[in-house]
């Protein structure tokens, strides 16, 4: 039997940097650096422990959608143990929204041949979590997202997904989409094998034509939404800092009551 | 005046808060239809119509409960074809985002989600967006399909606008997919009594500085002595001090009360997303250089074993 996993990881901007909009409202990439999106890394993590953990043949493909420089994100994914990557690049997805995003992601992952999809939780620079969902529904696959624990064994994955008014334990067949928390356990760091290893690894590239995507379908023209502004939120008033020096908390409290939060 | 579709987020029949601020959200761009399914849906009925929904479409089946977010989008989408709603309108949590992203999909529209602010515009309603932790708000709107979008907790005061509330039996067909994800097995999570961590309007927060799961022993003292919800930050979760729950930030919760106290939190990036839009913050840091004190109101540099016992004793003689 085998197994074949595709790992969809997001290049993003660094979340610690100085991030903000372009002129036409899109992520200002040049400016900041990019990296593999941290909780991406708890996807490509679960892939690798569920082929460990599997008597199966497992083959690990990551995929990205993004400019140029997401190159940089496959190479880390397969630097940590991922078997193969696809990079879809094309100037015309340049602002494409989630659903046309998912629409991408779809077409690849068919074109690629799947068994099990793994996703992160949400991104961490859109943030939206809905992407897995989304490829699900395309798909037309069980969705069993949001897991912080996972495992794979006779077609069948489950998981535990903890949600706010309860923990569940989840089960479907494959082929499915899975997403996973930043709960599922550390995502391991490149060994310098793995990193001389990943430099051999393919990356294969396609463009929206490879998917039979229209221009249209996608990018900033093709989106179901459209961002009209995006302005720095004004730097918080400089507030009261006092040093305790003994009266600390009676100083708080007066401070509390005056806002009349007692 | 058009419909506006609100998917309700309730247990066993109690509404949760954030449903209520979205009818009042949905009043600014139409007639609120409130869509309630699963255990307890009929029982909505009051609390929905005191609050402005002209109608409320329920649907019980155990599909709700045993199978993952696709029951629930059917039932939506079969509402939005009963109804032809001018938007959608989801509580942002986890499985809501879910949901309507997948409804957005079936319907043809965009979906625009954690919308913090809603407004009627000429072209459909407008959403405003916190984004990039909270170092920019943005306005968008959807431009293809019936917009759906996701709003967060305590993005609107919860306003009483009586309306007839008249049920009705949605009718549901479930799609092949329905069935595809099982809940195999449920653990509620048990109620320690105090507010909603998301939904609260004051939050108490501890770090790494607290240093010790009994150390939050203080954290709640103080939470409990201003009636708050208690938060954590994410190493004091990955250190096991607290139930991730109550996680504040990127990966956890994110919190938009009128007070937010933080203690022995530093104010990473990744926190600061999940709580930089409290209307007043409040730090107890004994580093003066700590980033958090970049965003307070009012901060305290202290130890916060000296300084918490202190406030908590000081606020309960005060409250007598
Ligand atoms: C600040 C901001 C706000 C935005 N708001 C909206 C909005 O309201 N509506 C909207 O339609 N679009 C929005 N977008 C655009 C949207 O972020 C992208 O289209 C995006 O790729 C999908 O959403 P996400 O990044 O939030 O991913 P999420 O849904 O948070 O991502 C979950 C997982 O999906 C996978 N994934 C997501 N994108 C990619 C990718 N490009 N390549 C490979 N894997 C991927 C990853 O595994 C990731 O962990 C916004 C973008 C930004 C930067
Ligand atoms: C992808 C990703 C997602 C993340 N998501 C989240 C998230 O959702 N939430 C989150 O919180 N973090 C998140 N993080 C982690 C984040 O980067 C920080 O590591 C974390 O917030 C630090 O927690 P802290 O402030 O409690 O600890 P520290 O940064 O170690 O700060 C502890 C603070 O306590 C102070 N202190 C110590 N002792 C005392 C004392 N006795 N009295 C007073 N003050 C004292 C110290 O001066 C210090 O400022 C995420 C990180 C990544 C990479």
């Amino acid at each position: 039997m085998s197994l074949r996993i595709v790992v969809t990881v997001k290049y993003v901007p660094d979340a610690t940097g100085d991030r903000h909009f372009a002129d036409d409202l899109t992520v200002d990439r040049d400016d900041v650096d990019g990296l593999l999106s941290e909780l991406d890394e708890y996807a490509v993590e679960q892939a690798l422990q569920i082929s460990e953990n599997s008597d199966d043949d497992v083959e690990i493909t990551v995929l990205t959608v993004g400019p140029e420089d997401a190159k940089d994100a496959l190479r880390k994914a397969l630097s940590m143990g991922a078997d193969k990557a696809i990079h879809v690049e094309d100037d015309d997805i340049h602002g494409t929204d989630a659903i046309g995003t998912s629409l991408i992601l779809a077409k690849a992952i068919e074109k690629a041949g799947y068994d099990l999809v793994v996703s992160g939780m949400a991104s961490t620079d859109g943030t939206m979590g809905v992407v897995p969902a989304l490829l699900a529904e395309r798909l037309g696959v069980p969705q069993v997202t949001l897991l912080s624990e996972v495992s794979v064994e006779d077609g069948t994955v489950k998981g535990r997904r903890d949600g706010d008014a309860a923990s569940e334990n989840l089960e479907a067949s494959l082929p499915a989409v899975v997403s996973v928390t930043d709960q599922s356990g550390e995502a391991r760091y490149p060994s310098f094998k793995g990193i001389m290893a990943a430099k051999k690894k393919p990356v294969q590239s396609w463009d929206l034509s490879d998917l039979d995507i229209e221009a249209e379908e996608v990018g900033l023209e093709g989106s179901y939404t459209t961002v009209e502004n995006a302005a720095e939120r004004p730097a918080r008033t400089a507030g009261t800092i006092v040093k305790d020096e003994g009266e600390g908390g009676k100083q708080l409290a007066e401070f509390l009551a005056g806002q009349k939060f007692i | 005046m058009a419909e506006v579709l609100v998917y309700v987020d309730h247990v066993d029949g109690a509404v949760r808060k954030p449903t209520l601020e979205l009818l009042t959200l949905a009043r600014r761009i139409g007639e609120p239809v409130a869509v309630a399914l699963g255990n307890g849906a009929g029982d909505t009925a009051a609390a929905l119509a005191e609050h402005g929904a002209v109608k409320v479409l329920t649907h019980e089946a155990s599909e709700y409960a045993d199978y993952l977010v696709v029951p629930k989008v059917d039932a939506l989408q079969a509402a939005v074809e009963a109804v032809s709603p001018a938007a959608v309108l989801v509580p942002s949590s986890a499985e809501g985002k879910e949901i309507a992203a997948r409804l957005a999909l079936r319907l043809g529209s965009g979906i625009i989600t954690d919308a913090v602010d809603l407004e009627a515009g000429d072209e459909g309603p407008v959403a405003t967006q916190s984004v990039f932790a909270a170092s920019f708000t943005t306005k968008s709107r959807i431009s293809k399909g019936t917009p759906v979008i996701t709003v967060k907790p305590n993005s609107a005061a919860v306003e009483a606008a009586p309306a007839a509330g008249a049920v009705e039996a949605l009718s549901v067909s479930f799609s092949a997919q329905a069935t595809g994800t099982k809940v195999t097995g449920r653990t509620p999570r048990e109620s320690t009594g105090r507010p909603e961590l998301t939904e609260a309007a004051i939050v108490v927060s501890g770090g790494r500085g607290v240093n010790g799961a009994e150390n939050f022993g203080l954290i709640e003292a103080l939470a409990d002595s201003l009636g708050a919800a208690v938060g954590a930050s994410r190493a004091a979760v990955d250190a096991g001090w607290y139930p991730h729950t109550n996680q504040v930030g990127q990966t956890g919760k994110s919190v938009s009360p009128q007070l937010y106290i933080a203690s022995g939190i530093s104010g990473a990036i990744q926190h600061r997303a999940g709580m930089q839009t409290s209307k007043t913050i409040v730090a107890i840091n004994k580093d003066a250089e700590a980033p958090i004190f970049d965003l307070v109101d009012y901060g305290v540099v202290g130890d916060l074993f000296d300084v918490v016992p202190a406030l908590t004793e000081e606020i309960k003689t005060r409250k007598g």
